[in-house]
């Protein structure tokens, strides 16, 4: 039993007011997704990520196609007991405060009074809402709902948990607490199902991914396979660069540009290793303050996907 | 279906409810019931009673109608609008108990509403009859605080009941400004319908007389739930027509919940 489980799940919204044509949103995904992964599913904006999200939790029919989690079928009520999600740009009830709020679904949840007074603080504690989780959400900041999003979606300490842009209106520490909190639900053996349009993100967190664009699925695998597919080359910054060891690196390098008195930024080839120039750079009486991968942006990863392999198909890395 | 997870769905109506508008619709009544009945009382030197007890069973009926209609249309559309409805239904909860779930909190809203209502006017007509002199109280058709009046809040609530599943009903499909439209005039017509009924003295065409039994029938019928005007002078309703006008209540609210609830569990919510 897949933990997730999607066939030629396919979903067409009607566009136009009067005449009605339909709009292919998601077409024919098929996707497995394992117990205890942690599964990203990447694509620019309009790609059809949260289409794929709301018809997992059906919110919206499919027009064709099927899925299931944990073996059931996703209208199936008693699964919704064992699993959480949270929604894109997540919204609630402008006069609950985070603790009622929490409450209330933990009631739906069938928790028993005792599990919500211990779980709710300590799960907003988690996701770093303090003394304002006892305000009205109507005065919460984009950033405060996802948290309260993001603890209303683990209040049942779920098996599969789906979330749709987690990381989207939270600040460099949000971002962190985010991916903290997801490694921390795999740890448990929590299955995580994530949408997000940052291929950072999937990094930091993610076993496997899946990539779409325009609605189909363009490819599938480790994201390690993905990621060196898609270096460019490398960026470094470093400082205490003499004059001579600049015009040395210059014929030598891609480029070099000057940063500010002695320091500089060096574009290195993709077939650059880090540890190699770290070595370089030394002995040659620099200091490397950073070495960063340059990556394909998503965006350019889908373009030459659909260039190299056309729109339909599917690739496996 | 669980009467726990409806029940906390209703709860959540109703506390959302009290804590925005229903009070303050509650105080307007109450200084407007209390205001008036003052003014009546120097006016006439609280000779007629019934002028109290009829703008108190009115004034019941209309407040209760705003707020049966403006929170009604509102109960799932907002769900929908502030996207609330994905984490919510995200939650083991049908889609069926989430519409019967937010019937039942309104429901309660009301209510609360007609009793403490009831209450005020009970109040002021208790007032009345104390600053009354002997010979007043005599030639009043009904005592001041006669049991009947709570007949009359009773179908109120009931006709206010079914207002709400009218409302409900039209706006699992429809925008709240439609819906309430929609409502208001339902709420016109069906104290008119009656009316319908009679048609055939006055149109010739049988097909018209047939479709307008037919609305007759179909349309919500409103005017038996309204009894201030027997109870005010002291006639008596007899329990057989509460109880039929309850259960011709009961079976409408039925169907129209019925029929809400199976549009809304196949919507997709975009
Ligand atoms: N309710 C809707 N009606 C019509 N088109 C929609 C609707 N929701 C999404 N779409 C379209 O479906 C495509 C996929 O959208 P979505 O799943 O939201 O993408 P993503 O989450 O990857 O950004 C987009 O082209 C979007 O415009
Ligand atoms: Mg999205």
């Amino acid at each position: 039993m897949h933990a997730i489980h999607t066939e030629d799940l396919t979903k067409d919204y009607a566009l136009g007011f009067w005449r009605k044509r339909p709009y292919r949103a998601l077409d024919r995904l098929t996707l497995d997704v394992e117990g205890g992964e942690v599964f990203g599913l990447l694509g620019p904006n309009g790609a059809g990520k949260t289409t794929t999200l709301k018809l997992l939790l059906q919110l919206v029919f499919p027009t064709s196609g099927r899925a299931e989690i944990l073996g059931r079928p996703t209208g199936d009520v008693a699964v919704r007991r064992r699993i959480g999600y949270l929604p894109e740009n997540p919204y609630f009830y402008d006069h609950l405060t985070a603790v009622e709020l929490l409450d209330y679904f933990g009631r739906l949840l069938g928790l028993s009074s005792a599990d919500r007074a211990a779980r709710i603080p300590r799960l907003l504690d988690q996701v770093g809402l303090g003394a304002e989780r006892r305000l009205p959400l109507r005065r919460y900041s984009k950033g405060m709902l996802q948290r309260v999003g993001l603890a209303q979606a683990l209040v049942n300490e779920p098996e599969v948990v789906f979330l749709d842009e987690p990381m989207s209106g939270l600040d460099p520490i949000g971002r962190r607490m985010v991916r903290e909190l997801i490694l921390g639900l795999r740890d448990r053996g929590t299955t995580v199902f994530f949408s997000s349009h940052i291929l950072s993100d999937a990094e930091a967190a993610c076993s496997r991914v899946a990539i779409l664009a325009g609605g189909r699925l363009v490819s599938s695998g480790r994201l390690a396979d993905l990621l060196a597919f898609g270096i460019k080359g490398w960026e470094v910054v470093v400082e205490g660069v003499s004059r001579e060891v600049a015009d040395k690196l210059r014929a030598g390098a891609a480029s070099l540009t000057p940063i500010a008195e002695g320091r500089y930024t060096v574009e290195l080839p993709p077939s650059a290793r880090p540890d190699q120039v770290m070595a370089e750079f030394s002995s040659a009486g620099a200091s490397v303050v950073s070495i960063n991968p340059v990556r394909d942006t998503l965006e350019d990863f889908f373009m030459r996907q659909v260039a190299e392999h056309g729109h339909a198909r599917e690739v496996r890395l | 279906m669980t009467a726990g997870r409806i029940g906390a769905v209703a709860v959540s109506v109703f506390r959302e409810s009290v804590r925005d508008r229903v009070f303050y619709n509650l105080l307007l009544f109450a200084v407007v019931l209390v205001g008036a009945s003052v003014l009546v009382g120097q006016m006439t030197a609280g000779q007629d009673i019934k002028i109290i007890k009829d703008l108190g069973l009115a004034a019941t009926s209309l407040f209760g109608l705003f707020v049966a209609v403006f929170i009604g249309v509102g109960l799932v559309w907002k769900e929908l609008e502030r996207r609330s409805v994905y984490s919510l239904l995200a939650k083991p909860l049908r889609r069926t108990e989430l519409v019967l779930g937010k019937y039942l909190g309104l429901a309660l809203t009301l209510a609360v509403n007609v009793a403490v209502m009831a209450a005020v006017l009970y109040l002021v007509l208790a007032w009345m009859w104390w600053t009354s002199p002997e010979n007043l109280r005599a030639a009043w058709e009904a005592p001041a605080l006669d049991p009947a009046l709570l007949v009359a809040f009773l179908l109120i609530y009931f006709q206010l009941l079914l207002v709400t599943a009218v409302a409900l009903f039209f706006s699992t499909f429809s925008s709240p400004m439609l819906s309430a439209a929609l409502t208001f005039g339902l709420y016109v017509i069906g104290h008119f319908n009656a009316d319908l009924k009679h048609f055939e003295s006055i149109v010739e065409s049988k097909p018209i007389v047939w479709m307008l039994r037919g609305l007759y029938y179909l349309l919500p019928n409103l005017a038996p739930f309204d009894v201030a005007g027997e109870v005010v002078h002291g006639q008596a309703v007899a329990g057989g027509y509460v109880l039929m006008t309850i259960g011709y209540a009961s079976v409408y609210i039925a169907f129209l919940l019925a029929a809400g609830a199976h549009i809304f569990a196949r919507r997709d919510f975009k």
